[in-house]
């Protein structure tokens, strides 16, 4: 890829050879109307506004690509004419409900209808019974529907659920004549849109999907709404609150819309969440799970008292990774002056694996990011539930397949249908659980540069191979003749008789031959299929930018310092750029600034957590904290950026600052603590307030700063340890949420009804005799719990999925650290 | 063709291209140096004009036939563009309301009196639950009824709106037109801004059917 200079209008403009024309245009500020393109996805060719003049041929921008040199005009008098005819023909039959419609005016419909001076319709064709229809979380007014196939082209380039697709309408032929009188482009594209609408590719009444709702983001008009939504406020009405979604690690830049709550109450209540869906996908919790605020009335004199109190008496903090970086910072100063010990297992778990990794890797952090993901086009992804550890993760690796025509590899236990039905270039590998090393190192033996490779890994790879002597059959093409008889007409008598003719042909024949073969024992230990290396090879073809996406099960693993050093040496001895899923929000944050402590002491200041003094932003603490919508600060995301959110809505009662002011430490506002993070571990001395949080056109994102990833020493010990053989036997449980849960803050958010219990697969709880609704007893070497079955369509196989987001509901007790444990399941 | 007039001037109101009645007001220079506003001052004060006024009042009072409006007992008949508290209309045609709800009153009022909920109703439709208008500061301006699309909320003629206190609020159902009015037939149109100019008609562009 390199730099070009191409002209549009006049203007010398730089991009990069084979960039769309379109973008390049928009990254320079040119205007070029499209509708149905959408950034980061392949171009649908809808709507054909985007029609331009490259060096005097009418091509598409959205899907023209840029060439050294180009001469690009913007307009013509034909293509004026042509946008016109199409804005025209969107609006043939388009209800003129503009004054109820959802839209309110953030309408492309409407914008682009005034743009190219629609005042008077040309065109007609009969309409028909277009009624709206509930899909659960999403309602769709076909009424209102321009079929620009945006919703389609995300659902199906970025999230990767395939749920929408384009069905037939039923309507009438357009009038013959509009063939020869209608612009050209106008009428292909309006016989195409009035064969189309948007309907379920399942086929069934309600959508089930990963429900992110990206599709009604995506929406230029009003067809598809969130039903939260619908009628509930104009657009107009509502005030932006840029600001960084808390419920996991990809913190995806979001504003919150907010606006009073109702005539007789002014408070400030946000109406929904919005994204700049060109830069950044959000997934359902983020979108619907906006509504966690803790509502406190006023301050509680006696309970602060007390927690100061408690404060005084304590010697561990325990919190969760759900807080600002400032606030960990706070925690972090606390335990300088009174010398808190501060527990987090999940965060210190990160920090450990991190340290471990930085050890070989010789740097703080990962090298890479979900944006390297996204440009790669071969992703693997290990040790991550992604579906629901990070949404964002499987965005990055289902959109490299679809728009970089890449390739992907999964490896888990948990057998995902969602995965699988990214397309058909993933490949699935279900191992067993504690089976990571042999994943890392098969991709190791598989990718790395054997020649850079320390000798003693290289030898303990090779004792993995094997050459095998195996018989294949083989088809081959024989030639043989055979003889046949055939009626001849005799030259000479005239009449018909029977002849001998030898014919020559080809006929298949199998042969069995003997070959040698490699044979990997690395792929046996993991269970693959015997086509495993003949699809990889399939899959592999063409490839060249890689990524690899490590997830949380590594970090708890026994073995984690094993999976740490052999990560730093794929990243190091490969072409994979590596990135790590850190399980919360903030545990980057957290690990980074955290000094944090294995176990807790005799008295324990709980923060989100249960402790023998509890403050909590869920309001079921002893004292009541802001929740992340109603706080500002930073947060530290798997991109390793810190970025800064808003406090969305008021909070009237004590924050963790103000213990901490009352203990001796002395700030006005928790971000004054925000220049204080400290910079050796990669944090920039910015003020909050300079913090910027926007996408610039071109998609270049402006939001707080990247951490610097520090150099750290290393001892040149690269050496590994080998596969250790332990197996977990019996019935198998995990540790993860469904998606769209992530703690018990998305568990509060009126939106998300996931309901929480024992997540079975549908198979499995067809061969057992447990029944969905059934109240179990899961009881693990560790611990016991009694819940009730759910069944879960997004999982199958036999593993027994625990939740985590609904505190009701104590999985962590049934496991040790590792986010996998045997137990055993009876009716309670 | 005095209507067609009438309608020129509507249309077209830049007033220098109008051969009109407009003239300039003969104004005498302002006095500009101290002398000649003193001398203005004494002018002004020693004219007598107290005493003409007082003379026309003397007069009247003695006449005894009085043109004085004995409100309350007499109210001046107000005209139909008179911009007064704000009315709800119904529709003609089946007594329902016609406000949707669309909610650019709220948006146009430029003294933010106005205020508006809605939700999904039973019938999947949008529904107002709440509305109100404080009256306290309200301005009357007559852009709420002038951006209504449903020519749903007029000004009325009633002007009698002193409060004891500054806010005082109009809902709905307040200015909703009562059913029995309705029913007799006697809901009045506005004739003010926002109501269809006569020749609205041939203004619109016609839009084909297939059907």
């Amino acid at each position: 890829m390199s730099k070009i200079t191409i002209n549009i209008d006049g203007k010398e403009i730089q991009t990069q050879e084979g960039e769309y024309i379109l973008n390049a245009a928009r990254a320079n500020d040119i205007f070029i109307p499209a509708i149905c393109y959408l950034t980061r996805c392949s171009p649908t060719l809808a709507c054909r506004l985007c029609l331009v003049e490259a060096d005097g041929k009418q091509v598409y921008a959205c899907n023209a690509k840029s060439k050294e040199g180009m001469s690009v005009v913007t307009s013509s008098e034909n293509i004026a004419k042509e946008r016109r005819a199409i804005m025209e023909v969107y609006d043939v039959n388009h209800p003129l409900q503009c004054g109820v419609c959802d839209q309110s005016g953030e309408c492309e419909l409407q914008n682009y209808t005034l743009e190219m001076g629609v005042d008077a319709q040309h065109y007609a064709v009969k309409d028909v019974d277009r009624s709206d229809v509930d899909w659960w979380h999403i309602h769709y007014n076909p009424g209102l529907c321009i079929v620009c196939e945006r919703c389609v082209t995300t659902c199906k380039d970025m999230i990767g659920d395939n749920s929408l697709k384009t069905v037939p309408r039923g309507a009438d032929a357009l009038e013959a004549e509009y063939k020869e009188s209608m612009p050209k482009d106008a009428y292909a594209m309006w016989n195409k849109l009035n064969k189309s609408l948007i309907g379920l590719t399942s086929g069934e009444e309600m959508l089930d999907c990963t429900s992110c709702g990206e599709c009604a983001a995506v929406c230029p008009v009003g067809a598809l709404v969130d039903t939260h939504f619908i009628y509930t406020s104009n657009a107009w009405e509502l005030k932006q609150i840029p600001a960084t979604c808390g419920h996991c690690s990809a913190g995806c830049q979001i504003s919150y819309d907010v606006k009073h709550t109702s005539i007789d109450n002014t408070d400030e209540k946000i109406y929904r969440v919005m994204n700049e869906w060109n830069y950044v996908s959000l997934c359902g919790a983020g979108r619907y799970g906006f509504d966690y605020k803790n509502e406190v009335k006023s301050k509680d004199e006696a309970a602060f008292a007390k927690a100061i109190e408690a404060f005084k008496k304590a010697d561990t903090i325990k919190f969760t990774s759900t807080i600002t970086n400032e606030e960990a910072l706070l925690l972090q100063k606390l335990k300088e002056k009174f010398g808190y010990k501060l527990v987090n297992s999940e965060a210190k778990a990160f920090q450990t694996f991190l340290n471990d990794y930085s050890e070989i890797s010789g740097t703080k952090l990962y090298g890479y990011d979900l944006e390297a993901t996204h440009n790669a086009n071969f992703v693997i992804s290990v040790g991550a539930a992604l579906k629901s550890d990070n949404p964002n993760a499987r965005y990055a690796l289902n959109n490299s397949m679809t728009v970089n025509k890449g390739a992907g590899l999964y490896f888990h236990h948990l057998r995902d249908p969602v995965i699988e039905g990214l397309g058909k270039s993933i490949m699935t590998m279900y191992h067993a659980p504690l089976q990571e090393e042999a994943v890392l190192y098969l991709i190791l033996d598989l990718f790395a540069d054997k020649e850079k490779l320390p000798s003693d890994i290289v030898s303990y790879l090779a004792s993995f191979h094997s050459t095998k002597t195996i018989t294949v059959e083989e088809i081959i093409k024989e030639e043989i003749t055979e003889i046949v008889k055939v009626m001849k007409k005799n030259e000479e008598s005239g009449e018909e008789e029977e002849v001998e003719e030898e014919k020559k042909k080809m006929v298949p024949k199998k042969v069995s031959k003997e070959v040698e073969v490699d044979e990997n024992r690395l792929l046996e230990i993991l269970g693959a299929d015997e086509k495993f290396m003949e699809n990889l090879e399939k899959n592999l073809a063409k490839k060249d930018t890689f990524a690899l996406i490590a997830g949380a099960d590594l970090y708890t693993h026994p073995n984690s310092k094993n999976l740490a050093r052999l990560l730093a040496l794929i990243e190091k001895y490969s072409a994979f750029e590596l990135t790590m899923i850190p399980n919360l929000t903030n545990t980057l944050g957290v690990a980074l600034i955290c000094e944090l402590d294995d176990e807790a002491g005799s008295y324990t200041v709980g923060y989100n957590t249960q402790g023998d003094f509890t403050l909590s932003a869920l309001g079921n603490g002893d004292l009541d904290m802001p929740a992340i919508n109603q706080q500002e600060g930073t947060l530290t995301s798997i991109n390793k950026r810190v970025n800064p959110t808003n406090a969305a809505i008021g909070y009237n009662g004590y924050e963790l600052n103000d213990i901490a002011n009352a203990l001796g430490l002395s700030a006005e506002l928790v971000v004054d603590y925000t220049p204080m993070l400290p910079v050796e571990k990669g944090f920039k001395a910015e003020m909050f307030d300079n913090l910027p949080n926007h996408y610039d056109n071109d998609g270049t994102e402006h939001r707080g700063y990247l951490l610097d990833n520090a150099a750290v020493a290393t001892s040149g010990d690269e050496s590994v340890a080998a596969i250790s053989d332990e197996k977990l036997e019996g019935t198998l449980i995990y540790m993860a949420n469904p998606v769209r849960q992530f703690t018990d803050f998305t568990n509060k958010a009126t939106n998300l009804d996931e309901i929480s219990g024992v997540y079975m697969s549908e198979e499995f709880l067809s061969k057992s005799d447990f029944n969905e609704g059934e109240s179990v007893r899961v009881k693990s070497q560790k611990g016991e719990l009694v819940a009730n079955i759910v069944s879960d369509n997004k999982i199958s196989g036999d593993i027994i999925v625990l939740p985590t987001f609904d505190s009701k509901i104590n999985s962590e007790a049934l496991f040790s650290s590792y986010r996998f444990a045997t137990a055993s399941i009876e009716r309670a | 063709m005095h209507n067609e007039h009438v309608q020129e001037h509507f249309n077209n109101r830049n007033v220098t291209e109008i051969d009109s009645n407009y003239y300039m007001v003969d104004i005498a220079p302002y006095p500009t140096d101290g002398w000649g506003k003193f001398k203005r001052v004494l002018k002004r004060a020693l004219r007598g004009e107290l005493f003409v006024g007082l003379w026309v009042v003397l007069r009247e009072m003695i006449r005894f036939d009085i043109h004085t409006v004995k409100y309350p007992e007499e109210k001046m008949p107000i005209g139909p563009r008179y911009r007064a508290v704000h009315e709800m209309k119904r529709l003609w045609e089946s007594d329902t309301e016609r406000c949707i709800g669309c909610g650019l009153c709220e948006k146009i009022c430029i003294s933010n009196c106005i205020r508006i909920d809605t939700k999904l109703d039973e019938n999947s439709r949008k529904e107002v639950s709440e509305y109100s208008i404080n009256l306290g500061r309200c301005i009357f301006c007559g852009y709420c009824a002038e951006v209504c699309p449903e020519l749903a909320i007029t000004h009325g003629g009633e002007y009698e709106n002193a409060s004891d206190q500054r806010e005082h609020f109009l809902t709905f159902g307040d200015m909703l037109t009562p059913l029995d009015q309705m029913k007799a037939g006697t809901q009045v149109e506005f004739e003010g801004f926002g109501a269809i100019t006569p020749h609205e008609d041939e203004r619109v562009k016609k839009t084909p059917l297939a059907y």
